[in-house]
């Protein structure tokens, strides 16, 4: 959805102009005001939709972030609560960082906000809270999902706890980065009263724009990542996704998985292609498994070589990812990331795996465990960091998200 | 220049947000800032405050924040505010002594808001100040405030407590101290 389309939303344009109108002789002054915004941005007011423009939905049943399109950036921090927050504290902290939310989201300023500028362009930008175990124990709640809690300990894990965990999960998603910036630092500062940051995990994508929209990201190896996954707006989605049976304040939540896997970039440069497409299973040209010509063909696990052996192998990530239990899928959403390398590496990346599921247990960890026993793809990656988190529901205009927790 | 161009660009940026929220106020938007539109009574006055909101304090004093609309068709002006938060209140205007330190001062015969204009009460700026707090005003809490007018009318507002670095002007009163 875009400001200025028929669904709702608006310019700044039509704000200024169609407010001036009716505020009479506060016309002139709008108007000024106006002329000094494009003055000063050297914006000509071109009515084309731009990419900042866009404005995504805060207030609905379920919270944005999720089945929106991924956005090219993004944020992900997670607080520890102060020992001494209780459940009025934090309802005064979600209430806050609602409001926060609900005003950036539509591109404007925040109450408080100390630069006021920065909030002008929404860029798509989403505001995601997840809550931790801690949080919904300190919120008194009576029950509580049995998947809330840490994952259980896999072989190829080498977990920090520096990446791990955490009490309160903010995840934040534009299309420009400095939209991210300020909307992080916005609510942080609002929410230090209440807690520290743990760990802040920053992704990326390809640039709005670059790509033809729908298009699966590819991860830092060059793989098409992401294929299968539910279509947005489906009632398989919804089935996926969405609680419809847990504890009463997670109806219209999900439960998040976020899981930062470190990508041995050196090694995977050992590897020739014929190697590479042989450990995922897939072509890295089109992403099509390697029995099919398009990305989205299915699989066919039975087709074997002139030498007899599988055509994808019975190791391979495909292999080894896919259920034959069509409950044990998952909404992917993650993002690469690319920091600044330590020692001689030149290069600390990887893939910050997110993904969105009803209950953790019953759909991610039995592909999770599949993955552990054997995947080809492990040989170069490690998951050093993992935190799962309940999203609660969406909330509406005027109210806050958590309101049916606390 | 610099300082003239961003006063413009905030005026345009408090105007855009009041009409937005005022836009949105038919669809009971914000419960955080809307004139309470209560039962009828004679003396409420037109006015609409937007984008209201408190810098959070223990103790002491602290300063109220927002935009004021006169939408009525009589110009008014803002004699006096009351909060059960704090012991008493006042109207705030700052004060340059020519060396770039601004202090605020209590602003002699109130705030004059013309109708159809707005009143900008900023960091910085005019804005009501609130005196000997009865209890915290923590982040995340409300406070209601009565403003008056000179006609006699009076708005009761909410507006939610926020953190805020900034707002540290001194107090050119004498009697209640730096804050």
């Amino acid at each position: 959805m875009t400001r200025g389309s028929a669904g709702g939303g608006f310019s700044r344009r039509q704000l200024l102009i169609g407010g001036a109108a009716a505020a009479g002789a506060g016309a002139a002054t709008a108007l000024g005001a106006e002329a000094a915004w494009r003055a000063a941005t050297g914006s000509e007011g071109s009515s084309a939709t731009t990419v900042g423009d866009a404005v995504v939905p805060f207030h609905g049943e379920h919270q944005a972030g999720i089945e929106t399109p991924a956005q090219a950036h993004a944020l992900f921090v997670a607080l520890d609560l102060h020992e001494a927050v209780d459940v009025a504290a934090l309802r005064r902290l979600m209430r806050i960082v609602s409001d926060d939310a609900a005003r950036l989201t539509r591109g404007e300023p925040a109450l408080a906000d100390s630069e006021p500028e920065l909030a002008l362009v929404p860029a798509r930008l989403t505001v995601t809270f997840g809550f931790g175990s801690a949080f919904v124990a300190r919120a008194g709640a009576t029950a509580s999902p049995t998947w809330l809690r840490p994952l259980p300990a896999f072989t190829v894990d080498r977990l920090q706890p520096a990446w791990s965990d955490g009490d309160l999960l903010i995840q934040l998603g534009a299309d420009d980065p400095v939209t991210v910036a300020h909307a992080a630092r916005m609510l942080l500062k609002d929410a230090r009263a209440f807690g520290s940051v743990r760990w802040s995990q920053r992704g990326f994508r390809r640039a709005a724009g670059t790509e033809a929209s729908g298009t699966t990201m590819r991860n830092l190896f060059g793989q098409v990542d992401g294929t299968v996954n539910p279509e947005p707006g489906s009632a398989d989605f919804a089935d996926v996704v969405w609680v419809g049976d847990g504890p009463r304040w997670l109806d219209g939540g999900t439960g998040m998985v976020l899981r930062r896997v470190a990508m041995d970039l050196d090694g995977w440069d050992r590897v020739d292609r014929p190697g590479r497409e042989f450990a995922i299973g897939r072509r890295l040209d089109t992403g099509a498994p390697l029995t099919g010509e398009a990305e989205r063909d299915d699989p066919d696990f039975e087709a074997v070589t002139e030498l007899g052996f599988p055509v994808i192998s019975e190791v391979s990530h495909l292999r080894r990812a896919r259920s034959d239990d069509p409950r044990e899928r998952i909404l992917r959403r993650g993002y690469n990331y690319d920091d600044a390398p330590a020692g001689a590496s030149v290069s600390d990346a990887g893939l910050i795996f997110v993904s969105y599921q009803a209950d953790v247990d019953r759909q991610f960890v039995p592909i999770q465990r599949r993955l552990d026993e054997v995947d080809l793809l492990n040989q170069w990656t490690a998951p050093i960091g993992s935190a799962v988190f309940a999203i609660p529901p969406g909330c509406d205009e005027g109210g806050y998200i958590g309101e049916t927790l606390v | 220049m610099r300082t003239m161009k961003r006063s413009l660009l905030t005026s345009a940026l408090t105007v855009a947000a009041a009409l937005s929220l005022a836009g949105c106020a038919g669809a009971g938007a914000s419960a955080t800032s809307a004139a309470d539109s209560g039962a009828g009574s004679v003396a409420e006055a037109s006015v609409i405050l937007t984008d209201g909101w408190a810098k959070a304090a223990e103790t002491g004093m602290t300063a109220v924040f927002g935009s004021l609309e006169n939408a009525g068709s009589e110009d008014l002006v803002v004699v006096a505010v009351e909060s059960d938060a704090a012991e008493s209140a006042e109207l705030h205007e700052m004060v340059g002594d020519g060396s770039g330190t601004m202090s605020m001062r209590e602003k002699d015969g109130g705030f004059p808001i013309a109708a159809g204009d707005h009143l900008h009460l900023e960091p910085g700026g005019n804005h009501i100040m609130l005196l000997g707090l009865t209890a915290p005003l923590l982040a995340g809490d409300e406070v209601a405030l009565e403003i008056s007018f000179d006609d006699g009318s009076t708005i009761e507002v909410t507006v939610p407590v926020k953190d805020y670095e900034g707002a540290n002007e001194s107090y050119d009163g004498g009697e209640h101290g730096a804050h």
